[in-house]
């Protein structure tokens, strides 16, 4: 399914579609948490997209621990381990490929949501990155057909995961200290994991 | 947005440079980390490393020195630093009798600290941590990440830091910290919000007539908006909420008065005066106050109240030397 061209194609549009949503990612951030999502997940994702040119010759492994790495050290926050520990539990599976199968791909999402649980100790229905994670993990591994129809499958359950963090009160992370506040918002964290599975998604439309 | 900075990116390693310049007898900066170190490494006791977001100047960078911490690690405005920051300070202060990490309960701190105190560990390097979470405006329960850390956390790192300035172990100076946070409480209130220099607008929207009651350092929201009180009036509120949470009865306490960033020393000091009748008037006696501005929110202005109940070991410590830009005892 993917090469590593693909991969690091990927990743740069991973890096263009957060620049893109910088300031919205932040907006959302404003009335929950500390209005810096955005900025964060910006200034971690150019210092990716500034390593990728160094990493084409190298396995699918390599690539996503340097990734993982390398907003471990640039993101800060809790986006800023979450993802990195995302990225580098993915890695472990992707260890020593140049080729991925759909089936490697639904292993390292897996691996990742085993990380971001034990990283943030914690699980679905909390108003976090999980909420959009697990539910388009599920819809990927029950859909059938091309990589195409299974991804837009995963994007799909993402969004509305998306949708339903709205109908969620916090209880971890920086929302859960308003309660009953935070109904009504949409999760920036999971709105940027949908914004990331979008540029797979449509990479194999 | 107007703020005196030269660019956004920079304002953190510029302020830290001039920390840096301005306390060379204190303290100094890592080179090629936003760390601060105490000026001279000590190598015969536990070393204290704190830190957070930056924008809460003096904290934590002020209060590295003489019987407060050993290193202070700066993030981003508001957001936690990154674990190989905290790790870079870790291994600069460690000692063989260890280090203590003192982190605010923040997702973002917990994790960030607790990743590289892994990473030290791997190598050797003693590690313990507590967290502190005095803030009374959000509740307590199993299914949130709990309260916030806040003000409170300048006696964790004074009285932590004497602890372990006089040679006492790692588990000993644990053990007096997470006694600190036991017995300490805080609440504050807001009357502006703040603007993180590269968001470039406010974090919060606040009418003219309005408080934000409960509000964090970072500028999010508290537990409720209310109209404006008088200084009497929110001292009262935000006094009741920390009385109602320890039984302070009977007991001595230290007071802390903290200025948000924007709060004139006046303004401080007239909630003070109603702090202290109010403990007179419980039979609560203070035996110290501190009113300044600890842990800021940028230009916020607002402040919080902190009571911390104080037993002979705590007074002894809340009185020991200590020789920081931002704190001398």
């Amino acid at each position: 399914m993917a090469t590593i061209a693909d991969l690091i194609s990927i990743l740069e549009g991973m890096n263009g579609i957060i620049q893109e949503n910088k300031d919205f990612l932040t907006q959302l951030d404003m009335p929950i948490g500390d209005s810096d999502h955005g900025i964060n997940m910006a200034r971690g994702f150019q210092a990716v997209a500034d390593k990728l040119p160094s990493l084409a010759e190298k396995d699918a492994g390599t690539i996503l621990k340097t990734v993982g790495m390398t907003l471990v050290s640039t993101v800060g926050g809790a986006s800023g381990p979450l993802y990195g520990t995302a990225f580098m539990k993915a890695a472990v599976v992707a260890n020593g490929k140049t080729e991925l199968t759909m089936e490697d791909f639904l292993a390292m999402l897996d691996a990742a949501v085993e990380g971001v649980k034990f990283r943030g100790k914690s699980t679905t229905g909390e108003q976090t990155m999980l909420d959009a994670m697990v539910p388009a993990l599920e819809a990927m591994k029950a859909a059938s057909g091309s990589a195409g129809e299974i991804l837009a499958a995963g994007l799909a359950a993402a969004q509305a995961g998306v949708e339903n963090t709205k109908g969620m009160i916090a209880t971890k992370g920086r929302a859960s200290y308003l309660g009953e506040r935070s109904l009504g918002h949409q999760d920036p964290g999971a709105t940027s994991f949908s914004l990331l599975l979008s540029v797979i998604a449509k990479h194999f439309a | 947005m107007k703020k005196l900075i030269n660019q956004v990116e920079n304002v953190e390693l510029e302020m830290l440079q001039g920390i840096a310049k301005a306390h060379p007898q204190h303290l100094k900066k890592l080179p090629d980390y936003n760390v601060l170190v105490r000026a001279e490494k000590k190598t015969d006791k536990v070393a204290l490393v704190s830190g957070g977001g930056s924008g809460h100047e003096p904290a934590h960078g002020g209060f590295v020195g003489k019987g407060m911490l050993d290193a202070a690690v700066a993030g981003a405005v508001f957001t936690s630093p990154t674990p190989d920051q905290v790790e870079a300070a870790i291994r600069e202060v460690a000692t063989p009798a260890g280090v203590l990490l003192v982190i605010k309960n923040y997702t973002g701190d917990v994790m960030n600290f607790e990743m590289a105190a892994e990473m030290a560990e791997m190598d050797g390097i003693k590690c313990m941590s507590v967290v502190t979470n005095d803030d009374v405006a959000v509740q307590d329960s199993l299914y949130t990440t709990g309260r916030r850390g806040v003000a409170g956390t300048i006696f964790v790192h004074k009285i932590a830091g004497a602890k372990a300035e006089q040679g006492a172990t790692l588990e000993e100076v644990h053990a007096v910290a997470q006694k600190v946070i036991d017995n300490v409480r805080t609440m504050g209130a807001a009357l502006t919000p703040c603007t993180v220099p590269a968001a470039g607008k406010p974090g919060f929207e606040i009418g003219e007539d309005e408080m934000e009651v409960g509000i964090g350092i970072h500028g999010e929201p508290g537990t409720h908006k209310e109209k404006i009180m008088t200084a009497n009036d929110i001292t009262d509120h935000l006094l009741s909420k920390i009385l109602a949470d320890i039984d302070y009865s009977g007991s001595e306490v230290a007071v802390m008065v903290n200025g948000s960033g924007a709060t004139p020393l006046m303004e401080l000091y007239i909630i003070n005066n109603r702090v202290a009748d109010v403990l007179a008037e419980k039979g609560i006696k203070v035996y110290k106050t501190l009113v300044g501005n600890y842990m800021t929110s940028l230009e916020m202005a607002g402040f919080s109240i902190s009571l911390l109940r104080l037993d002979d070991e705590l007074k002894a410590l809340l009185d020991a030397p200590a020789d920081t830009p931002a704190y001398k005892a």
